[in-house]
């Protein structure tokens, strides 16, 4: 299979990816392609497979079937390479580190030895700060920092080696509404200001809808792709999930029930995790 | 323990006016030899131990420390040098828990509990044949709790040069340190070798708690380790700076600490002096609870929120 790409605009492009963990199949054949300037929802609930998609992507996971390609330039260690949001990063309060060190760190932590002082050094630090506006709060321990703050941190720290693609496992969980919403309009602008693809990952897709450009579902370990209208259909989704799903449209947002039929327990759990409690 | 005894005879009137450093104290050469090791150790400890609180190895630390006993004891038996066993076992040690422990956020506790039990197994077998071989109780004192009086000086360069192999490891990894403690996956994200840093780690560790088991002992070695490096963290947040303080912190603690039992000679009972160990361990935890207090918090609050909030409440 070859999978150079012609269009320069294409960061990633994954064909066919299969990945079995301990005698398991966590991904089905998924295939999807991010683009420079695109912000991509990853949406699916708990153990979908999103991280797994992630740590393929990182080459952190082997995929048993199928190919990643990546722009050539593009990867771990590299510059510019992948930057990566993890989903949990727990920061000890008493931890040493100034915002601005966890930045800096972005660029140059896999080098040995200790940094120099580099103007150059301190001006990337400072510029990619004021980016995530967080200047105001550079000099402040991190872990002490509220959880949107450390997020636009991470962020930063993940930016500033000037990567291609930018990754972030659920970047949204454990914010409050106005962070949420603050740090989805800074990744959508980040993603058209700096021309890099961004993927992000998120159970829920309603706070990602407005800045969304394409969306890569994940159900039963297998993924429908393409903008938010051509993937968020019944017809769609029901094939996803091989049973009858609707999907409900209220005012800006979107919900997705499992139908009643034949579907078990757990199903309706799902369904309840994907709908926004505060509508039901 | 063995003290070394201050020159000045006793009932002399001792004329230390205010000096804490008492008469004949640096021209006594087993006080030079412990001022050379300590500051030595105590550099070492206290910047490998800022490292250990940061990845929270410190029970790895304090395990390696306590396993050091197996080897001094060990080594005693042998008539070695109680250093060797206590590098041997130290990184013998640290291999063991690095194997087995897997790569769950538990699972190095686990390795560790598991190596922890074994060695102190056989570090009470060999301080048990320790006592009833030699007739005296002095072997189970020194290696427990230190003998920086008695190291000798013939020592200094095999001291000093482990230490360096085991400072620069720490500075050479330093930022890769910081950015796996921040979160492994990012560090793996950025093309660190996790599990070589993780080894590197652990054998600078493992020399600095052997080198500092020396000094004050295998049970006690864990105070030098994370004794400055915790008082150094509430101190400042800047990472460079928590390095020197905690050898700062680490230096001046181990230096009074020499002065003062030097200088307990002449405190009750008397004739006996109290052991260094004590005022090191004495001495981290006063510092440390100073740095609790609430002034210690004053250089970390944010001043862009406070006043935002009251302007809008």
């Amino acid at each position: 299979m070859e999978l150079a790409s012609p269009d320069p605009e294409e960061i990633l492009k994954l064909e066919g990816v299969s990945v079995w963990l301990s005698g398991r199949q966590v991904l089905r054949e998924i295939s999807f392609t991010l683009r420079a300037g695109e912000m991509t929802g990853l949406i699916g609930s708990n153990g979908a497979g999103k991280t797994t998609i992630f740590r393929v992507i990182l080459g952190l996971q082997r995929a048993n079937q199928g190919r990643v390609w990546l722009r050539p330039g593009t990867g771990p260690g590299r510059s510019p390479g992948i930057g990566y949001v993890p989903q949990t990063v727990v920061l000890d309060p008493d931890m040493p580190l100034r915002a601005r060190d966890v930045v800096a760190l972005g660029l140059d932590g896999h080098r040995l030895g200790i940094p120099l002082r580099s103007g150059r050094r301190r001006d990337l630090v400072a510029e990619m700060l004021e980016a995530v506006d967080a200047s105001g709060f550079a000099d402040a321990r991190v872990g002490r920092l509220s959880g949107g703050e450390q997020r636009r941190i991470l962020i930063a720290h993940a930016l500033v080696s000037r990567p291609q693609l930018l990754l972030l496992d659920e970047p949204l969980i454990n914010l409050d509404i106005r962070s949420e919403h603050e740090v989805v309009a800074l990744l959508s602008r980040i993603a058209r200001e700096q021309g890099i693809a961004v993927l992000i990952s998120a159970h829920d897709m309603n706070p990602l809808l407005p800045a969304m450009n394409r969306i890569v579902y994940l159900a039963g370990g297998k993924a429908a792709s393409g903008t938010t209208n051509e993937v968020v259909k019944p017809e769609v989704l029901s094939r996803l999930y091989g049973r009858q799903v609707d999907v409900i449209r209220l005012r800006d947002r979107v919900l997705v029930v499992a139908g009643t039929d034949e579907s078990s327990a757990a199903d309706q759990e799902h369904a309840h995790a994907i709908a926004d409690p505060g509508l039901v | 323990m063995r003290l070394p005894i201050p020159v000045w005879s006793e009932g002399r009137d001792r004329t230390r006016m205010g000096s804490i450093f008492g008469p004949g104290f640096f021209e006594n050469s087993p006080v030079q030899v412990a001022l050379i090791v300590g500051t030595v150790v105590a550099a070492v400890s206290a910047l490998v131990g800022v490292f250990a609180v940061i990845r929270s190895e410190a029970f790895s630390g304090h395990a390696l420390a306590d396993l050091g006993a197996a080897g001094g004891s060990g080594a005693f038996l042998l008539g070695v040098n109680q250093l060797w066993g206590f590098v041997v076992v130290a990184a013998v040690a640290a291999g063991a828990i690095d194997l087995i422990g897997l790569r769950r956020p538990r699972g190095r506790d686990l390795a560790t509990g598991i190596v922890l039990g074994a060695g102190l197994g056989l570090a009470a077998l060999f301080l048990y044949l320790d006592t009833t071989s030699s007739h005296t109780t002095g072997a189970p004192v020194t290696i427990l709790f230190g003998s920086i009086f008695a190291i000798d000086g013939s020592l200094i360069p095999v001291i000093v040069g482990l230490g360096a192999v085991s400072l620069a490891t720490v500075l050479l990894l330093y930022r890769m340190l910081l950015l796996t403690s921040l979160s492994p996956e990012m560090a793996a994200a950025q093309g660190v070798p996790l599990r070589m840093v993780g080894v590197g780690y652990l054998v600078s560790l493992a020399l600095a708690v052997a080198l500092s088991a020396m000094t004050i002992g295998a049970v006690l070695s864990t105070a030098l380790l994370i004794g400055p490096a915790a008082c150094a963290l509430r101190l400042t947040k800047r990472p460079a700076w928590a390095l020197v303080l905690a050898a700062l912190i680490g230096i001046v603690i181990t230096w009074l600490s020499i002065a003062l039992a030097y200088d307990s000679y002449y405190w009750p009972p008397g004739g006996r002096g109290w052991p260094v160990s004590f005022f090191v361990v004495a001495l981290i935890f006063t510092v440390y609870l100073v740095t609790r207090l609430p002034l210690g918090e004053r250089c970390d609050r944010r001043p862009d929120r406070a006043p935002a909030r009251l302007a809008g409440g």
